[in-house]
């Protein structure tokens, strides 16, 4: 490592407190970003900030306070369009990616889902990017169709062609795999969907961390993501919607601060995105998410992308070179998830918990991916930007106490 | 206390890797399927039953080492017994499982005594508990 990048990543661990707590005594190892990410101080600071500075409620008082929250909850609308190349109004605010892709499947799938039409999702998907369309088709008489997988985990391409016809009034695929780290080529799929006159959802849940967004470089139409996985506060997520798609969905959720005049028996509702925001929003979080997304552009990208992917490699290295272990799929980022022969996930995980890693174990809400590979259940490593060669080669280390147990 | 040792304690492990009962019990009467959405474990256990005591019993299923050696320590444990005592074993085992950490373990538990280390570990109950619940539903059932 140079020298340089040893003290990046000191820097960039001074600032997560989190990193400073004991694991059984030891110090932790924290590789279960995919799950959920650690918050650096300035994003910590921020959210604090909302409780003892910004009090007030949003999109509906005139006095001071509320003006304030609002100014400063617009403002992080703004930031957060900023950094995905979007522009504001299209940015919904939503309690994470699972609300989000939610919101697409009711609330566009009332008005454009109908017997006879087809959703086709990839086979790679996370549970939260299946079920919404499982129970869309169910209820509005449509199919759903899978999009097959080759063995590396990488979505078959001339098997989508063979999916899409003029039926398919959506694609939705995650654009980096939770389980096997692959990345979707976005762009590829959406002209191909968009070719038959589909709209395609992008789960971008672990993307956000990891890859640059620019949602109009990536040509999909609605694009999901979380603040939690991106060095964010839980119970915050974005819904990007292309205006003009927004524009024609009717709400979901209905209640205050989405509508624009309510009678007794019937209201008119708000454009988009205040449309699809009823109920007063997380504020300290949706500040708290713009501010990770601020801190996250204080890091020389480059360099975090470079640092990320040499552990990456020395991850996949580690695992193919230890006995037992296999790697599920070709993971290309962020991600790895493996088998060890002869011991169960949870069994590795409790093991790995006890030397102070923390992973993933069981089937990370991805059953049907895992019946796919052959594997009843998988342990995770999943990697940030503040981890380091210790945190990899901590594991690898522990692992071979695994096989001390069950000698 | 929380020791990876005391956890997978050597009984455990060899009914692991070797597990007793496992497989079709010929002529069982009673059979219960439990399983574990968020991990994909999943343990059936069947009975055979003379009169109110099981003269037989057999596991199936997949899992990880303490769902494994439950389904099979519970099948050893629970032969011979009436149904009624039987019952009250599966009692014993999840109030052992749900004990604080340093509660004391009672003196009759015979093997199931094993599973004292999972107090430590909460999120680790209920891979003992797929085999608990399977066999209660069978006696219920």
């Amino acid at each position: 490592m140079h020298a340089d990048a040893r003290s990046d990543l000191a820097a960039w661990r001074a600032e997560v407190p989190a990193l400073a707590l004991p694991v059984h005594g030891r110090r932790l190892v924290y590789l279960d970003n995919a799950a959920t990410t650690l918050m650096a101080r300035p994003v910590i600071d921020a959210v604090a900030r909302v409780a003892t500075h910004l009090p007030g409620n949003v999109h509906r008082g005139v006095h001071a306070l509320a003006e304030a929250a609002d100014a400063a909850f617009e403002g992080a609308r703004a930031t957060i369009a900023r950094h995905l190349g979007a522009r504001p109004d299209e940015i919904v605010l939503t309690s994470g990616t699972t609300a989000a892709i939610n919101l697409v499947a009711q609330a566009w799938g009332r008005a454009n889902l109908g017997p006879g039409d087809a959703v086709v999702v990839s086979a790679l998907e996370h549970h939260a990017n299946l079920v919404p369309w499982q129970a869309a088709c169910a209820e509005r008489g449509a199919t759903l169709r899978i999009a097959p997988i080759d063995d590396a985990g990488r979505i078959d391409l001339v098997a989508l062609d063979a999916l899409l016809d003029a039926r398919v009034k959506l694609l939705a695929v995650a654009h980096l795999s939770n389980v096997v780290g692959t990345v979707a080529p976005i762009a590829a799929i959406a002209a191909r969907a968009h070719a038959v006159g589909a709209r395609v959802l992008v789960d971008g849940a672990q993307a956000l961390p990891h890859l640059p967004i620019d949602v109009a470089a990536l040509g999909c139409d609605f694009y999901a993501c979380s603040g939690h996985k991106a060095y964010g506060p839980t119970g915050t997520g974005v819904l990007w919607g292309r205006a003009d798609v927004l524009a024609a969905m009717p709400p979901w959720q209905h209640g205050g601060e989405m509508v624009a005049a309510v009678e007794a028996t019937r209201a008119r509702y708000r454009e988009a995105p205040a449309r699809f925001e009823a109920g007063t929003p997380n504020i300290s979080g949706v500040i708290g998410l713009a501010a990770a997304l601020d801190h996250a552009a204080t890091r020389d990208r480059a360099a975090v992308a470079a640092h990320e992917a040499r552990l990456h490699a020395r991850l996949r290295a580690g695992l193919a070179a230890t006995p037992g272990v296999r790697v599920l799929g070709a993971p290309e980022a962020a991600v790895v998830s493996f088998e060890v022969a002869g011991v169960h996930p949870h069994d590795v995980a409790t093991i790995l918990d006890q030397e102070g890693v923390c992973v993933r174990s069981g089937l990370h809400c991805a059953e049907p991916l895992h019946a796919r590979l052959g594997a009843a259940a998988s342990v995770r490593a999943s990697l940030a930007y503040y981890n380091g060669d210790d945190d990899v080669d901590a594991l690898l280390a522990a692992l071979t106490r695994v096989r001390e147990v069950f000698a | 206390m929380s020791d990876v040792r005391a956890l997978y304690q050597a009984t455990i492990v060899d009914h692991d890797r070797h597990p007793r009962n496992h497989g079709a019990l010929a002529g069982a009467d009673r059979a219960a399927t439990v399983d574990n959405p968020l991990c994909g474990d999943v343990v059936t256990i069947e009975l055979r039953l003379t009169d109110r005591t099981i003269a037989a019993a057999g596991w199936t299923g997949r899992g990880c080492a303490l769902a494994r050696a439950a389904g099979s320590m519970l099948t050893v444990a629970l032969a011979g017994l009436d149904a009624a005592a039987a019952a009250a074993r599966l009692d014993a085992l999840e109030a052992l499982v749900r004990a604080a950490p340093d509660a004391p373990v009672p003196d009759d538990l015979g093997d199931l005594a094993a599973f004292a280390g999972v107090r430590g570990f909460a999120s680790r109950r209920g891979c003992v508990l797929i085999a608990v619940r399977a066999a209660r539903a069978c006696l219920s059932g």
